[in-house]
């Protein structure tokens, strides 16, 4: 089946819409009410994660563990265990690092039914610093053997997706954010685990990304455009299982690809995708993410810029490819 | 509650019987595979026999009846008893006659407890310190379904040095659930030597206590001490129960009780043998 394709308006404009940990924390509750067997377990930061809104209409469905991530996971897997369709969240920093040990064991060795949502994730989280700043779990995540992993771009991306989270047998990790996200999809928008979808058509070359930084990369299309240059924007939303077949074919057709997303680009997206091309159509790339060093404190635009993860970044390193194509 | 299943309640000679099986399987595994653990398996015989043949609500006929009773090896080092129980209590997917297969590539009795091999098993473990939080996930879905069944985690001495274990031990009590019972095998020596040398965990009683479990202390080897621990727990409404069983690592074989060699090290054809005699 093709990915679907968005007729992309003339010019990407950024207007902001809420948080994906906001829309993962109204999903959570529509689901609980379709499903008494959706549960939720959160580690003392409800009303971070947005599980808050869970906990207050279904208070015998939720389950505080404290702050005690690695117990998190063991009874969120034990709940699934059970037949329970359990949602555990926290920071992203916490829940992967704290309990990746309980997900390999609980969730991905024992192949529990287990949704795991990490919010906060990124650097866009902005004045907290690095010590709560993830950029590291996509790498994490996608090393749990059977784990699915998403990183929803907008609110209603969060909200499909965590959707499709529920209804999928099998552990999932799904990496939401702080800030509030640009808007990129309508309400009508279709997504399915695994499936790309292509915002943007072009051939010159691919901007892949996920997360906040798809509207980063359709604001860098349009600044190639402006240069002449047609560039393909691919939201990779699901970094596993890959989207294989879109990726070979931007590879194919438009020669030259770069991948983008908030996360180091040691274990990222990035690695990901490049083993994809080599593996179908080898092509020049190029990657924008975090290199090698944590970020600091400051608002998440600012981040961004100092970063290097910013539409400017996205179409410099597009700049960079082409010329190696040529 | 299932038509088929019935309370086997045997008594405690016939325990005592089923206990000498599967302590002569437990040494003739080990031993023909070469490698794994004898000590931690032969000081749990007792307790793991007592739960699947007396004490839980289980149909080994149908081992994914919802609302039976379920046993969690968070030691899973100690898997020889367990496969040897399940096997003697006549799992399907434990079949007796492949026990000596233990640990060989291909067999379904792998080094540690693995679900993908024996389905009829309750959690793969082997990494220590999680069981105990798996179990409680299971009792508060299972009391969320208001289902009768029961949840019984076994830990060991050494294993409650995981902060993860204190985790869940602090969390189990806060959520009220007395479908969740945990049994500390006590059996003082781990891998590196006795657990008092390797870092102290007593006083253990002191500890579940004060974490507001419901304690109760017992040698592990009584059968009737057993059953009225289990029985105590069973009637121990809103707080979870802790049985710390007093047990002797190695029990039964002479030359491997208290010593911490036999933590994880497999007899030798001649040590078998006479391990195998002290078990006729």
């Amino acid at each position: 089946m093709p990915a679907q394709i968005n007729t992309a308006k003339p010019k990407f404009e950024i207007k902001m819409g809420p948080s994906t940990r906001e829309a993962f924390g109204r999903t959570v509750v529509e689901l609980g009410r379709e499903n008494k067997d959706v549960v939720v377990v959160d580690a003392d930061l409800s009303k971070s994660t947005m599980t808050t809104y869970f906990a207050k209409e279904f208070p015998d469905r939720f389950f505080s563990c404290g702050i005690a991530e690695a117990n998190m996971v063991g009874v969120g897997a034990g709940l699934a265990m059970v037949g329970k369709i359990p949602f555990i969240a926290s920071f992203s920093v916490f829940v992967m690092n704290k309990g990746f040990e309980q997900m390999r064991i609980g969730a991905a060795y024992g192949r529990s039914n287990l949704k795991v949502v990490g919010t906060h994730s990124g650097i866009t989280i902005g004045e907290d610093g690095p010590s709560q700043m993830s950029i590291e779990e996509i790498s994490l995540a996608c090393s749990l053997a059977g784990f699915v992993v998403m990183a929803p771009a907008d609110e209603n991306a969060a909200k499909a997706l965590v959707r499709a989270a529920a209804a999928y047998n099998g552990p999932v990790f799904i990496r939401c954010g702080r800030p509030k996200a640009p808007v990129v999809y309508g309400t009508d928008q279709k997504f399915e685990i695994g499936k790309s979808i292509e915002l943007a058509a072009g051939g010159d070359i691919t901007l892949i990304a996920n997360g906040l930084l798809v509207a980063q990369a359709l604001l860098a299309a349009d600044l190639l455009e402006a240069e002449g240059v047609s560039a393909r924007v691919i939201d990779m939303h699901t970094v596993k299982p890959l989207d294989r077949d879109a990726i070979a074919r931007a590879a194919a057709e438009t020669g030259a690809i770069v991948v983008a997303e908030e996360h180091l680009v040691d274990g990222g997206l990035g690695v990901r995708v490049a083993q994809a091309v080599a593996e179908s159509n080898p092509c020049v790339m190029e990657f924008v993410g975090i290199h090698d060093r944590y970020a600091e404190s400051g608002n998440p635009d600012e981040m961004l810029e100092k970063y290097g993860l910013a539409a400017r970044d996205i179409a410099a390193a597009a700049r960079k490819a082409l010329a190696r194509k040529r | 509650m299932l038509e088929s299943y019935f309370h086997m309640a045997k008594s405690i000679p016939e325990l005592q019987g089923i206990a000498k099986r599967v302590r002569r399987d437990i040494v003739e595994m080990i031993t023909a595979a070469k490698s794994g653990h004898p000590g931690g398996s032969l000081s749990a015989v007792e307790i793991v026999v007592e739960l699947y043949f007396n004490h839980m609500r289980i149909d080994p006929a149908k081992p994914k009846w919802v609302d039976r009773d379920r046993f969690i090896l968070s030691k899973g080092h100690a898997a020889p008893v367990l496969y040897s129980v399940m096997a003697e209590r006549g799992y399907a997917d434990a079949p007796k006659d492949k026990l000596n297969t233990l640990r060989q590539f291909g067999s379904v009795f792998q080094g540690h407890p693995d679900m993908r091999f024996i389905p009829s098993l309750e959690a793969s473990t082997g990494s220590l310190g999680q069981g105990l939080s798996l179990g409680l996930g299971m009792a508060l879905g299972s009391r969320l379904d208001a289902r009768p069944s029961r949840f019984f985690v076994m830990l060991g001495d050494g294993e409650i040095q995981e902060g993860q274990i204190w985790e869940a031990a602090m969390a189990a009590p806060f959520h009220k659930v007395d479908n969740l019972v945990a049994i500390v095998d006590y059996n003082r020596i781990q891998l590196d030597g006795f657990v008092s040398d390797i870092m102290e965990v007593a006083p253990v009683a002191a500890k579940w206590r004060e974490f507001a479990w419901h304690t109760v202390e017992i040698d592990g080897h009584d059968f009737a001490a057993i059953e009225a621990a289990l029985a105590e727990a069973a009637a121990t409404k809103g707080r979870p129960t802790c049985i710390v069983a007093h047990t002797i690592k190695g029990k039964g074989v002479s030359f491997m009780e208290n010593n911490p060699k036999f933590h994880g090290v497999a007899p030798t054809q001649d040590e078998c043998k006479l391990a195998l005699q002290e078990l006729n």
